[in-house]
């Protein structure tokens, strides 16, 4: 039996597809408008699974056709001590959201925390300031970010606020880059806050689509002192643990 | 509610437009959060109906009590005795103030960022949409939060204020300045309603309210059961409908709610699935119609099986003793019952960590949920004392900070569900 694992994120689906605990495909996609037709779209082609839902859709797909739900912190501790074995913290950054997840030596979740109803410090916030600097993708920003020259602050965190801070440092003929690596920073400096506050425990593993940014990565890994563990896939992570949660369940599937 | 009741809130002087904004918000919410659960005990319809009639048959009966010269005091807080209200001939309410209502009225007067319950208080006042409010002779304050205590000040403009001085500790001298209190309140009241707490009224007011206590007391007992017999959101409204509630009804109804559930625990009956996780709820109140961590937390499959708050066992956990030979005696019975409330306003708090340690161990409870109105400085600090203890005896929490707005719904549903999960 197939387990099928979807994670219904703000941003983007993921999709994870394992035979006999074997992850035989992945599949990543735009959220869209109409998230719950994307999904069925991707889940089109396959053949009778169990499915297991994780995410902010979860719920939508577990009315509509997922066998199981899960929340997302199961869902990334699953699938990052799957992918990065002995991780004892997970750093999820994500469309909207920043999860720090602990485990224990078994891998089970102890604690967790999550940002509360604002984005600030998110891929959102990545997004929104790749924008107005005119970057064209979220990579070139991170990679371009990576080269700017330390000493611009920005200390708004707020998404609309921290905007118009580097608005008008352009404005007043800071180059682009430098701007992008203060604001870089600034998403690294709240997810090490939040990391501190929870007494995070070593090695600690990096989930989410912020996660594919070289800027934030090196920033953080700088200011943990230590190298952070990257799962190839870190925007998968969350699917994966759902389809791992799916081979778990012992109820069987009847149809999809 | 029908529209018999538009000339009676018209008489009490509210904004009909914006009453009935307020009106359409609570039946869609109600339905929800109440109406959609399963196999509820029979005596529920009792309180159904008092919601239903939340701004109706009160209302008419306090204006009935008012037209025979009866005055209506109303309060914010679990340490304003009823009993000495009762006794002066007045009838005691409990005011809400648990829907985002009148903010930008509100803030008028205050300042943006505040506890969410102090701005809705102010909010309803300003904006006349809260006939109980508006029913209201006098309100009588505490010194509890700087938040209140400084908004009194504003909402004496509005209504007269009687405000009583909290202690912020629990010292033998804090005692005897709430017992002065006390007696000030006792000179407030009857000045306002004319006529005179004596040993017998006041020895009445304490039975009656004894009565009551002693129904939500028997409620919770049965809460203690595996399966509980009732769910966590039909045990807050009960408490939330107990503030503004007919004594001696409420208790009638409450008791005979009881005498149901114990028929449906000998049958074998629970309000939930087996094995669900049971869970505690502590922190700053619930006024109605915030039913919101409520709702999320029981539709994640859990069962709130009690309240550690103001509107929940700090209410009704203790009782006055009923043995005070003279009115004296009474009223120093009645003191002390008061300050042994255990509210994060008191420096130290250690009663509250002793209460949830034993709370915990009563009710069988697999974690607890600790849910903080935003800018609610006491309880959001105090937090942390409670963190401290719990991860000392191994007990499960959850911190929530949250207010009136639905925004962070799917977030906190997510931090809950995971919660259970980490339980589970």
């Amino acid at each position: 039996m197939l387990s099928v694992g979807i994670d219904i994120g703000s941003r983007t689906i993921g999709l994870a597809v394992l035979e006999e605990g074997r992850l035989i495909r992945e599949e990543l996609r735009d959220t869209g408008f109409t998230p719950l037709e994307t999904v069925k779209e991707m889940l089109l082609s396959l053949p009778p699974a169990r499915i297991t839902a994780t995410g902010y859709g979860r719920h939508a797909a577990g009315a509509e056709f997922a066998h199981g739900i899960i929340t997302e912190i199961k869902a990334h501790a699953l699938g990052a001590v799957h992918c990065c074995p002995g991780v004892k913290t997970i750093l999820d950054i994500g469309g909207q959201d920043t999860k720090v997840i602990l485990l224990d030596h078994r891998g089970s979740v102890t604690d967790f925390q999550m940002n509360d109803k604002c984005s600030a410090g998110t891929g959102k916030f990545l997004e929104v300031m790749a924008t107005a600097l005119g970057y064209e993708s979220l990579e070139e920003f991170g990679r371009e970010s990576l080269l700017g020259n330390p000493g611009v602050k920005i200390s708004s965190m707020c998404t609309v606020f921290a905007e118009s801070e580097a608005i008008s440092l352009l404005h007043s003929g800071r180059p682009r880059r430098d701007i992008g690596l203060a604001l870089h920073l600034s998403v690294a400096e709240k997810a090490y806050g939040m990391l501190q506050r929870v007494h995070h425990h070593k090695p600690v593993a990096f989930t989410g689509g912020v996660a594919r940014n070289p800027c934030v990565v090196a920033l953080l890994e700088g200011l943990l002192k230590e190298k952070l563990i990257m799962p190839q896939n870190p925007q998968m992570a969350g699917a994966l643990g759902a389809a791992l949660a799916g081979c778990q369940s012992p109820e069987p599937v009847t149809s999809t | 509610m029908g529209n018999g009741y538009r000339e009676m809130w018209k008489s009490l002087g509210l904004d009909l437009d914006a009453h009935d904004q307020l009106l359409q918000a609570l039946p869609p919410t109600y339905g929800e959060v109440y109406l959609s659960q399963q196999d509820r005990p029979a005596a529920m319809e009792y309180f159904d109906f008092v919601i239903n009639e939340i701004h109706g048959l009160r209302i008419q009966e306090l204006q009935e009590h008012k037209a025979s010269g009866g005055k209506v005091v109303g309060t914010f807080c679990v340490f304003v005795p009823e009993e000495i209200i009762r006794a002066a001939g007045g009838i005691c309410i409990g005011l809400c103030s648990g829907i985002d209502m009148g903010a930008a009225q509100a803030e008028k007067v205050l300042p943006r960022n505040i506890c969410p319950l102090i701005k809705s208080f102010m909010g309803f006042k300003l904006a006349k949409v809260c006939p109980y409010f508006e029913s209201c002779d006098m309100v009588v304050g505490e010194t509890t939060c700087d938040g209140k205590k400084k908004a009194f000040e504003i909402l004496n403009d509005y209504v007269p204020v009687h405000v009583m001085e909290t202690p912020q500790m629990k010292r033998e001298r804090d005692m005897v300045l709430w017992r002065e209190e006390i007696g000030d309140l006792v000179t407030g009241v009857e000045a306002l309603t004319g006529g005179d707490v004596t040993a017998d009224s006041l020895r009445q007011a304490i039975k009656e309210v004894n009565g009551k206590r002693r129904a939500l007391l028997r409620l919770a007992e049965l809460r203690k059961n595996n399966p509980s017999p009732i769910s966590g959101k039909d045990g807050l409204l009960i408490e939330q409908i107990a503030m503004y509630d007919d004594v001696e009804r409420f208790t009638l109804k409450v008791n005979e709610l009881c005498d149901e559930l114990e028929i449906r625990l000998k049958e074998g009956k629970g309000a939930h699935k087996p094995g669900a996780p049971r869970i505690i709820v502590t922190g700053t109140p619930m006024a109605v119609p915030n039913w919101k961590v409520a709702h999320i937390i029981e539709s994640s499959g859990a069962i709130i099986v009690a309240e550690e708050l103001c509107t929940g066992l700090r209410y009704f956990a203790n009782t006055v003793p009923e043995n005070g030979e003279n009115i004296e005696e009474m009223l120093d019975l009645l003191g002390k019952r008061y300050l042994n409330i255990n509210c994060a306003c008191f420096t130290p708090n250690q009663g509250r960590m002793e209460d949830l340690l034993r709370l915990a161990e009563e009710y069988k409870a697999d974690g607890i949920i600790h849910c903080s109105l935003t800018f609610c400085d006491p309880y959001a600090v105090e937090a942390n004392r409670v963190e401290k203890i719990l991860r000392e005896k191994g007990i499960p929490l959850l911190k929530i900070e949250t207010d009136y707005g639905q925004e962070d719904s799917g977030q906190l549903k997510t931090r809950i569900e995971a919660f259970l999960e980490l339980i589970g």
